[in-house]
């Protein structure tokens, strides 16, 4: 498919270029927002509209100001850098209850199997004003009873129950992306390391964990992702202290219209492309270990 | 586990410690079992505490209703005398045991929140129990009766048998109504019935929500299967690049592309100056494609085509290319051998993406309130009004339990055909 | 539930580990929740930047009155009011109160005087609209239109029925997504005397009436549910009118400089405020008490108008009003509450929407779907 074969004909060369173009088309839609925003973020007015001088491209249509606003508020500052404290330490806490939990998955007799994985896929299938709610009284008694009996700082426990009530969102992909790497793995190598004398834990961490980590670090960047661009739960939840990235966009979106978000947004674009490329450079490297060779 | 035992006359087979085979198999496999079981157990625990038992908690209140029976005891009991379809006041009794249930509720504040409560089912309950409480007040209880007149004085609402017959309707400690309308039913003196044509609003908004999540799914199969093919179909290297540019946006907060879109679809918006600068649009009559149904179903396939992608794209990553050449050189033709030999083995992926992208517009609120204008609502936007605005959590509880018991369904249906460990998310 | 406390146990010991012994000084920290923007942005400036000053206490500004309502019930069924006051609009404060989550204040005791000692309670007079609500400033839902899309030869638009009047003024309408101040306007421009409106709105023929007008313009309305949206709209020239709020009409036009015009007649007065939540310990309370005193003085709510075109909420502040803090215009002939600006106005009936507000919202919900 990659190429024409010499003997195709014509219609199969029209066919072929149209499908290259339908293709074309497609990814042309799921990248257009992100090219809307990003000349966007430069414009020099305080709205989301491109302004005749920017058509013009005039220099005085355009500004960075959006950019300084976001590296001088405090608001933004302080809501980036929280997104940045929970969204990795929700993934870390999803990751490792969801992988340990999808090996258990892959064990050949696990009695209530489906049930079970019912429970964990849920909290990606009930709609997440009715997630939000509820889980709001249950972090309350958590909370509550962290502050009371417990004695903990207020401001970290509010942080505690963003985390774990983001890690729950988290689950499912985690539980999905791991459990589909563990169909296709090879339970006689798991044998043979038992059987030259390594304990669970060594060939856990020596031979199951290098051949699913692929599947792991992709759970880890839906449960990532999920965190970080999750608006509902954390309202319900949260308090000021824990403001996320998120959560002032959606005061921004609602209370002042400010190119401010565009500026965010372009900068979390730059970021996922490195991400990006960094995932891309990891899976051809566990491709390499598996002994694949990279395509 | 084949039975070892049976026909050997020499006893039962041994394992090496001198235990009978099958009950050191037994015992392997019960502690296998253990062993996986342990494994899942930290997870099941955390998400049953801190997320099924909260969930079943909120939607329990669908149909909890103490709060009548709480808050006016004395005068649930002297209703049950009363019959609710003479079309009659009750008399004194009633009276004299609301004055006392209601005293009580005004000095620990809790009449009008029963007032907010009965409002539901009929206007007017909420400034009645509000202001018959400014009244009541100053009763004194010895001395003051009778009160039928008194409260008549203090608001002729409660001459209205109507009153009545909605607080003894609502006695009871659970409750249908919130279920009932939920589906745009009520309970009159009649028994169930419709509501009026003008307050139907449910039913219309599960429907549209089923149809508009139907469509989104089908543009994304539209959209996403060529994509997935050609990504499985190029070298890898190429793929992954390629694969960078659907995973984007999904990277890209889902507010921003939200407001992308308005930016580009709305009438002033990117692509009907385009349309009008190229000419194929007249200046007076730009294109609708925002605030309708056409914008939400646009800006959430875009949101969602990567759930389709990625599936299809692991399921087509795993058909041989070989297939299609051999039956080729069998002599069918591109399409046959697409309809016949490609596409049959594609169906997990796009059952896979369908159900996810299905189950996940299904919830979806934020963008349909932000791009769906007036026809592009689903019932989540509802379901987010009751909650944080109407406070009529009951109500909020019965259509999200009606909307989980739907995509339950869904689910259940999709783990029998397909199989919920066939989901791939790349 | 030992189980589920011996979890959360461990959980939350396995947390702490990360933390060295903490545990703050709470005593002077307060947690105000607001609508944030420039709407808090304003408070903090004239209330809690003075304050904080004068009494050493830290205040925490919470950006969460949209979710106000849900939230404190949620905090009071759970016991765990974290909150120390909120910022809410006064149908919100009147249902927080009815459901028991909001304090009911004392005018006389907890609010402070006018400077030439007329009591708080008539100095707010009609603005204390609910026990429990303690009134901050007077808003307008009104109507902004683009002036340069004003049809030539035809006056500008003064007000709400010229949204009706498609004939003079053709192009889109925006309007926000409930009914309150929707089915007012209806009647009042189909003709209907104020003082009928809302026994007129209490009958199923006043209803169908009022959505009868509000279908002649159906089909050329945007609605809008947050109030940045009408701006946006305004500003792309993708409406021609809009009702909105007045201070983001203000800020449009006066501080980012758009070519848009006020249209104030019939305008609906609102009024936002704060409500103590219920349930809180003595000294938190008392604590709040004492911002609230400070907070809602004569000079603290005229020194508001500052940065936002609100009228404050108390008759002696009007007269202070002065320039705006930026810009050095005059600000009293951008407040709601300057007489000239409109020749009708009327006052959100509170009362009468927290009746009707479920059975109409279900019913303009409907009418939307159609």
């Amino acid at each position: 498919m990659s190429s024409l074969p010499p003997y195709a004909t014509t219609g199969q060369r029209i066919w072929f270029y149209a499908f290259r173009v339908i293709c074309g088309c497609i990814f042309f839609f799921l990248i257009a927002p992100i090219l809307t925003i990003i000349p966007l973020s430069f414009n020099a007015q305080d709205f989301f509209t491109f302004t005749p001088e920017m058509l013009k491209l005039d220099p005085d249509g355009y500004s960075l100001k959006h950019y300084r606003d976001f590296f001088s508020s405090s608001d933004w500052q302080h809501s980036f850098k929280n997104s940045l404290i929970i969204a990795p330490i929700a993934t870390i806490v999803s990751v490792s209850l969801g992988t340990l939990a999808a090996i258990g998955l892959s064990q050949s007799h696990v009695p209530f199997r489906r049930g079970i994985m019912a429970i964990l896929i849920s909290p990606m299938i009930v709609p997440l004003i009715i997630s939000a709610t509820g889980m709001f009284f249950f972090y309350s008694t958590l909370g509550n009873w962290m502050e009371n009996s417990l004695g903990m700082n207020k401001n970290f426990v509010g942080y505690v129950k963003v985390v774990l009530a983001h890690s729950v969102l988290g689950i499912p992909f985690v539980i999905i992306t791991v459990t589909a790497t563990l169909v296709g793995f090879d339970r006689s190598l798991t044998r043979a390391a038992a059987n030259m004398g390594a304990g669970p834990v060594t060939t856990f961490f020596r031979v199951q964990m290098p051949l699913i980590l692929p599947g792991v670090i992709s759970g880890a960047l839906f449960a990532f992702i999920t965190s970080f661009d999750e608006v509902v739960v954390v309202l319900f939840v949260g308090s000021a202290a824990q403001k996320t990235l998120p959560w002032q966009m959606f005061t921004g979106l609602r209370e002042q219209i400010s190119p401010t978000i565009l500026a965010v947004a372009t900068i979390l674009v730059v970021i996922s492309v490195l991400l990006l490329t960094t995932l891309e450079l990891l899976r051809r490297r566990s491709e390499r270990l598996r002994g694949m060779s990279p395509g | 586990m084949t039975d070892t035992t049976a026909h050997d006359n020499s006893g039962p087979v041994l394992a090496a410690d001198g235990k009978p085979l099958k009950v050191s198999l037994a015992r392997a496999l019960r502690r296998q079992k253990i062993r996986a079981l342990l494994l899942i157990a930290p997870l099941l625990l955390f998400v049953l505490i801190t997320f099924i038992v909260p969930i079943g908690d909120m939607l329990f209140r669908s149909v909890e209703n103490q709060i009548v029976q709480e808050t006016l005891p004395k005068t649930v009991v002297a209703l049950q005398e009363w019959d609710s379809e003479a079309g009659t006041v009750p008399e004194e009794p009633v009276f004299a045991a609301l004055a006392a249930d209601m005293k009580i509720a005004v000095a620990e504040k809790t009449h009008t929140r029963l007032g907010t409560r009965l409002n539901y089912e009929m206007n007017g309950i909420s400034s009645l129990f509000r202001k018959s409480g400014r009244g009541v007040k100053k009763w004194d209880l010895a001395n003051d009766g009778p009160f039928k007149d008194k409260f008549i004085a203090l608001d002729k609402k409660w001459a209205d048998p109507e009153v009545w017959v909605t607080i003894k309707a609502n006695s009871p400690k659970y409750t249908p109504g919130y279920f009932l309308n939920a589906v745009d039913m009520q309970v009159s003196p009649d028994g169930i019935e419709a509501r009026p044509e003008n307050q139907q609003i449910y039913v219309t908004l599960f429907k549209r929500t089923l149809m508009m999540s139907l469509m989104i799914t089908g543009s994304c199969i539209l959209l996403g299967y060529p994509i997935a093919w050609i990504l499985a179909n190029l070298p890898m290297r190429q793929a992954n690049l390629l694969m960078i540019l659907v995973l984007l946006p999904f990277w890209t907060s889902l507010l921003v592309r939200t407001s992308a879109w308005k930016v580009l679809l709305q009438q002033q918006g990117v692509i009907n100056d385009l349309l009008v600068w190229i000419g194929l649009v007249d200046d007076a009559n730009r294109l609708v494609m925002i605030n309708n149904a056409t914008g939400t179903i646009i800006a959430m396939t875009h949101i969602l085509l990567p759930f389709m992608i990625l599936p299809l794209y692991s399921v087509m990553q795993t058909i041989p290319e070989t297939y299609l050449r051999a039956a080729k050189s069998l002599g069918a033709t591109n399409w046959t051998a697409f309809w016949r030999v490609y596409f049959p083995q594609s169906i997990p992926g796009i059952g896979a993406g369908s159900i996810l992208v299905f189950i996940l517009a299904i919830g979806y609120y934020i963008t349909p309130e932000l791009v769906g204008g007036t026809k592009g609502v689903f019932i989540s936007n509802r379901i987010a009004f009751h909650i944080s605005t109407s406070l009529n959590w009951g109500l909020a509880a019965a259509l999200g339990a009606i909307l989980l018991a739907a995509v339950l369904i869904l689910y259940y249906a999709y783990d029998k055909i397909v199989g919920i460990d066939n989901v791939k998310l790349g | 539930m030992k189980l589920t406390k011996t979890l959360l146990a461990t959980t939350a010991l396995a947390m702490t580990a990360g933390v060295a012994g903490a545990d703050g000084h709470m005593a002077d920290e307060m947690t105000i929740v607001s609508w944030g923007g420039a709407y808090s942005a304003s408070q903090i400036k004239a209330y809690h930047e003075p304050y904080m000053e004068k009494t050493g206490i830290k205040i925490i500004n919470d950006e969460s009155s949209s979710e106000a309502v849900a939230k404190l019930r949620a905090m009071s069924e759970a016991g765990n009011v974290t909150w120390d006051l909120v910022d809410v609009e006064a149908a919100d404060a009147i249902r927080l109160c009815d459901e028991g989550l909001a304090l009911e204040i004392d005018p006389a005791t907890d609010l402070a005087p006018a400077p030439d000692g007329t009591s708080a309670a008539d100095d707010f007079g009609d603005m204390l609209v609910s026990d429990c609500f303690i009134p901050q400033i007077v808003f307008s839902t009104t109507f902004g239109y683009r002036t340069d899309q004003v049809p030539e030869g035809v006056d500008a638009p003064s007000g709400a029925c010229d949204v009706f009047d498609l004939e003079t003024y053709p192009g889109k309408r925006a309007l926000n997504k409930n009914p309150i101040a929707n089915m007012e306007w209806a009647l009042l421009c189909d003709g209907v005397a104020y003082e009928e409106v809302y026994t007129t709105l209490e009958t199923e023929e006043g209803q169908a009436q009022a959505f009868a007008k509000l279908d002649t313009i159906k089909a050329d309305t945007l609605w809008w549910s947050a109030s940045a949206e009408p701006i946006q709209w305004l500003a792309d020239g993708e409406v021609f009118m809009a009702s909105a709020y007045n201070g983001r009409l203000f800020s449009a036009i006066v501080e980012k400089d758009q070519p848009i015009g006020m249209a104030w007649n019939w305008q609906m007065f609102d009024l936002d405020g704060w409500v103590i939540p219920a349930g809180l310990a003595d000294d938190r309370l008392a604590r709040v008490k004492d911002y609230v005193m400070y907070a809602t003085d004569t000079q603290r709510l005229a020194d508001q108008a500052k940065y936002i075109s609100y009228g404050p909420a108390r008759a002696s502040s009007a007269p202070l009003v002065s320039t705006h803090a930026d810009l050095g215009i005059e600000m009293a002939p951008h407040m709601p509450t300057e007489p000239s600006n409109a020749e009708n106005t009327f006052v959100n009936n509170y009362m009468w929407w927290a009746d009707y507000r479920d059975d109409l919202d279900a019913k303009f919900q409907a009418w939307l779907a159609k």
